[in-house]
Formats: C-alpha cells, structure tokens, sequence
C-alpha cells in the first residue's frame, strides 16, 4: 500500500540520505542544518527572492530609475499632472514620453520615485529592528539573568508599553517627539522593543540552568562574561526570526505614521507618504495610489515569507 | 478558577496605573509650554498664569499626576480646547462608530478565517491548502489605508452603475439622520444625567440602534457605509487567524487521540468538529483577543480613510490640532479597553483550558 503521501515520504528520506553522503567530511553544525532545511522551504527561498531583488533595487536605484526622484518634469516634456502610465511596448504613442507608472501631482516620474523609494523603506526597517533588538535584548537578557527586582521592574515596563495598542502608542510618541522618518523610527522601535525582551528574557532563564554555563561558573568566569560569551549567543536563534518578521511590521507601521503625515515629509520619495499625498486622487489617478501600496505589499510580503522560512528552518518540531 | 481570577485582575492594576503615567509624561514631553500652544503663540504672561493657576500647572508635577489620577478615577477627562466641550461627551459620541467597526471586522475576520483555516488544514499539500496560505501571506503584508482606498476605487468608481456599488466615505447618506430609540420610544430622560449619557452612547450605535427601532432604512445606510472599512479593516486579523486556525488544526489532527477516535470508526467530520476543532480553537481565541490592538490601531487608518467619526480619527486630528486633552484622554481609555480586553481573553482562555489555571 504506497499512497502518494507514502511515496513522497520515501523520496524525502532518499534525498536526504543522499544529501548526508558529504557529512562523513564536513561536519554537521546548526547552522548548515538550518541553511538546508531553510532551503527546501519553498516560502522562505520566495521571500529571500523578493529581499534580494528589493536590495539589489536600492543599490542600483540611480542607474534603474530614468528619472531623479525629486525632478519635475513640467516644462521638460510635453506631460501634465496625474498623466497615467505609458508604455510604449503597450500600444502608448510613441511621440509621448514613456512613463511606466505614470506621472504624481507634482508631474515627477512615479517609477523613479517608488525605486528610490525601496532605499528609504529598507534602511529604515534595517534601523529600527536594529534599535529595537539591540536595546531590547539587553533588556531582556539582563532581566532574565539577574533576575529578583531588577527583573520584576524590567519587565513590568515592558508590559506597560505591550499594554498599549502599539500603532496608537507609536502615534503618540511621534506626537510628543516630533514628526519626522527618524522620530518615527524611534516609535516603532520602542513599541515593538518588549517583544525582542520577552524572547530574550524567557531564552536566558532557559540557558542559565544549562550544564556549560554551570562549568563556566565552576571555572571562575565572571557573571557578566557568561552573560555575554556563553548566554547569549545560544539566545540568539529565535530573536533572529523575530527580528525578520519584526522588518516587516516596522515598515508597514513607518507607511502608516506616513501615511497619517507623521512620518517621512514630502517632497521625500518614501511609499506610505507619497501614497499619502495622493490619496484624494484615488478616483482621477489611481496610479498614484495603486502602485506605492503594491510597493509595500511585496516589501513586507518578502520579509513575512522569509521570516516565517527562517523559523521553521530553525524548529524541526514544526516540520510540516 | 477564583483564585486565577483575582491574580489576573490584580496584575492587571499595575498596567493601567504605568499605562496612565506614561500617557502624563508623554503629554507633558511635548515641546512647548501647554500655555502658548493651547492659548496661542501670542498669549499675555498674564493669561498664562491665569491658565496655568486654572489647570494646576503651578503645582510640582508628581502633585500634577496626583490630580490627574484622581480625575481619572472620576472619570472626568477634562475640557477640548478646539471643541469647548467634555472629552467624556466627545467620547461617547465617537466611541460607539469605532466599537461597531472594529467589532464587526473580528466578526467578519472569525466567521471568513476559521472555515478557511479549516478547509486548508483538512486538504494539507492540495491547492486549496496553497492557496489559502498564499493569500493569507498576502493579507497580513498589505497596508490598511491601501486596501481600504483601492476598495473605494472598486466599488465606488468601477462598480459604480451596478448594485454592487458601495458608499465610500461617512457614517450616513446626506439627508438621512438616525433617531435615537428613547426618543422614538418616548422616553424620560433627564437632560446630562448618567443614565441620558449611557443611553446616549448605545444609541450613537447606530447599526443597532436602528436594527432595534427596526428603521430599515436608516440601518441599511449605516450597514452600507460600513461594508468597506470593515472589509479593509479585517483583512489582517482574517489573515493571521486562518494561518493559526490551519497550522493548529494540522498539530491537533496528528495526536494520539485522532487516531484513536479514525480507528474507532468515527465519521471523518465527527473527529474534526468535536475531537480536532474543540482543541484547535485554543489559540485562536488567544489570536482574536490580541487582534483587538491591531484593530484598533488600524482603525485610525481606516477611519482616516473613510472619513468616518471615530475615535481613531479623533485622536489623530486633536494630534495633529495639538488638542490635548483629547489626546490623554483618548489614549488613557483606549489603553483601558484594550487591557481589559486583554483581561477577558485570558480568563476565557483559562476556562477553556483548566490547565492554564493551575500554573
């Protein structure tokens, strides 16, 4: 009795025994183990694709985009505001200029915009996971591994600001702080900070007892020592898939704080604010608003996937 | 069970009393003394030391906090600059669109996300499965005030002249105005009490209140200019609990005890609905609680987006007109909700689960 599922169960254990022949000379660390596992995740490779692509985008923008970003275009070619797309390859005219995605309420090219765009939404979300783990893990790692009332006060903190609904903490903070992409950057990072900490905290409590840190202690090495050389490397692995989903949330908020005009100003080419700007054009261009959204779809779409491929990768137990 | 009760809710003290002095602090981080920026660039100094004798601004600022406590534990949330009116009455005029809102974006979001979570678990690997997983991963990536703008463009503008057309902005049509049940039913109500103010804000709900005056017309514009936001609100929770419904269900579906019930000889659809889903559905009760934040926050989107009256909007307008009494207010009370949601949650979950209890 082979069912297909039988069969293709089969076939995996081949592969993989086929994939293991190499290990008699290499040796199997976690992080080949992940490498593998990640890669035959179909979702993970997807979104690690799009995170490719995107930066490869950024990098390259000056050279991809035909136009500069801020360059206004009135009195330079024969094109008016809010023109929609033209594609020459789609049976546009060819005497008028080609313009992918068409042309914004200030006559800029919309494509050159939204490539320059991918540069302020990466490094962006790079900055304040970045900001976000680094404060928060220390948080969290010092609080699990002193423990008492340090931690009581650590981490009593940390669910005050879990008590808010983070969107509309994040709104708040920018208000207190000033509008602006950095400010906005700071926001998020410190809604979004207590998730790095709980992780990190509940990991630390998790390697203390562990039986390396205890030969670490009996050979004389100082708390703060283990803390940093033995603790918390081992913690790292799920913070590493919090931190990717984490890019996501972060840029998807940051559209929204721009959205609202709290975040990036114009004339910045940044997704959610020049959605923003047009947003009272969706009936006339709905260009304008059309394609900087599918911009941030696919940004976050790419890290959700590949977060989601990392942490399967990283726990076998949810091999499915 | 008692005893977990009592534990949660007095855990839960603790976060609304940081909860209220972050929201004190925030406020009072604002550059700008709250004088020039509430009375105006070009107050006198002696209007200023009226105001700020009025509003206990003199006063050191832990005696300030201690003030602002005590009204809070009254209720009263002071005065709006812009509007010259009690933030408590602002707020039960706004409230009730944003509860009808991001109620019936769960309500959609449970009664779409489940089945579908369902449906894929039950047909793991097939395109179904696929699918459903696709456009989840797709619905927790897209931004809300997108979607619900590209809706508008769909049905207000595309499907104009069809019967599919939706209303694209406000709470009611021009001309149609929602009458209060106690006043159709000729109720007493003494004008400012709190028993007028509570009937005051049901009756601001205005789906129910016309569902329960039985004004068909007037429920049907409310539910119509409500299809949208809604749609666009719930896609992200509707998301995220299919995900969760079908990768629980995947984990229940593989124990022991189904096996045990497929080898019995139990019917396929008995072992899913009273074996599989029961325990399942756990950690999505779970998820639907912790949604409500995420609601909330996108109802400000939403609600900038559709133009409607809520509370969101209302934050984010007394933000940007730097009205901030609203602002602490609005932000002390939705916190409030949102943990004693939170609150509910967990101790459903705790009744669902006994184990929960005893930890």
């Amino acid at each position: 009795m082979t069912s297909p599922n039988h069969k293709r169960a089969i076939e995996q254990l081949e592969r993989e025994a086929a994939d293991a022949k190499p290990l008699y000379d290499k040796p199997l660390t976690q992080w080949r183990l992940t490498l593998r596992r990640f890669r035959q995740r179909r979702s993970g490779m997807i979104g690690l694709g799009i995170i490719s692509f995107l930066i490869l985008v950024a990098i390259f923008a000056p050279i991809l985009a035909p136009y500069e970003p801020n360059e206004i275009l009135i009195g330079k070619e024969d094109v008016g505001r809010y023109d929609p797309p033209c594609i020459h390859l789609l049976g546009c005219p060819e005497e008028t200029p080609q313009h992918i995605l068409g042309l914004d309420g200030n006559v800029r090219d919309e494509l050159s915009r939204i490539i320059f765009g991918s540069r302020v939404s990466l490094t962006l979300g790079f900055f304040t996971v970045t900001l976000a783990l680094v404060v928060g893990a220390t948080i969290g790692a010092i609080a699990g591994f002193t423990g008492g009332w340090l931690d009581n006060i650590l981490m009593r903190a940390m669910d005050v600001i879990l008590g808010f609904p983070s969107f509309l903490l994040a709104i708040a903070i920018v208000a207190s702080i000033g509008r602006g992409l950095q400010n906005a950057l700071i926001a998020i990072a410190i809604v979004t900070m207590p998730g790095y900490a709980r992780v990190m905290r509940a990991q630390v409590l998790a390697i203390k007892e562990s039986d390396f840190v205890a030969a670490s202690r009996a050979l004389g090495a100082r708390p703060s020592q283990i803390l940093i050389r033995r603790v918390v490397p081992n913690a790292m692995t799920p913070l590493v898939v919090l931190a990717t989903l984490g890019v996501a949330t972060a840029i998807l908020e940051a559209a929204g704080l721009s959205f609202l005009g709290l975040g990036a100003q114009p004339p910045l080419a940044e997704w959610g604010s020049m959605l923003a700007s047009e947003r009272n054009q969706v009936f006339t261009a709905p260009h304008l608003v059309f394609f900087p959204g599918l911009a941030i779809m696919i940004t976050v779409l790419g890290f959700n996937l590949m977060g989601d491929g990392l942490r399967d990768a990283l726990d076998p137990t949810l091999n499915r | 069970m008692l005893s977990y009760i009592t534990r949660r809710i007095l855990l839960a003290i603790p976060v609304l009393v940081g909860i209220v002095v972050v929201v004190f602090f925030l406020i009072r981080a604002i550059p700008g003394d709250p004088c020039s920026s509430l009375l105006g660039e070009r107050a006198t100094e002696e209007a200023c030391e009226r105001f700020n004798e009025a509003n206990g601004l003199n006063e050191p600022i832990f005696v300030q906090l201690g003030i602002y406590m005590r009204n809070i534990a009254t209720f009263d949330l002071g005065e709006s600059v812009r509007f010259s009116r009690p933030v408590n009455q602002l707020l039960l005029e706004r409230l009730p669109l944003t509860t009808e809102l991001a109620l019936s974006a769960l309500v959609l979001a449970v009664i779409v996300g489940v089945p579908l979570g369902v449906i894929a678990a039950r047909r793991h690997n097939t395109f179904a499965d696929t699918a459903t997983v696709a456009l989840a991963n797709v619905g927790v990536s897209m931004p809300v005030f997108w979607l619900g703008l590209m809706l508008q463009y769909l049905f207000a503008l595309v499907l104009r002249d069809t019967p599919l057309a939706l209303q694209p902005t406000g709470r009611l049509s021009a001309g149609i105005r929602s009458t209060a049940y106690y006043d159709l039913w000729g109720w007493e109500l003494t004008e400012g009490s709190l028993w007028a103010k509570f009937n005051e804000y049901i009756a601001n709900h205005y789906i129910f209140n016309n569902l329960i005056t039985g004004q068909w017309e007037v429920f049907w514009d409310a539910v119509s200019h409500m299809i949208l936001p809604t749609i666009a609100l719930s896609t992200i929770p509707l998301a995220i609990i299919a995900r969760i419904t079908r990768s629980s269900l995947l984990e229940v579906l593989s124990r022991d005890y189904i096996r045990t019930a497929r080898a019995k000889g139990v019917r396929e659809r008995t072992v899913v609905r009273e074996h599989a889903l029961r325990n399942a559905l756990l950690p999505v009760v779970t998820i639907v609680g912790l949604q409500l934040g995420g609601l909330l926050g996108g109802a400000v989107l939403t609600e900038t987006v559709f133009n409607l009256a809520g509370v969101g909007r209302a934050l984010f307008d007394a933000i940007t007109g730097r009205d901030y009494a609203i602002v602490q207010g609005f932000t002390v009370v939705i916190a409030a909700v949102y943990v004693l949601v939170n609150l509910l949650v967990d101790l459903s979950y705790a009744y669902l689960d006994p184990r929960i209890r005893i930890e």
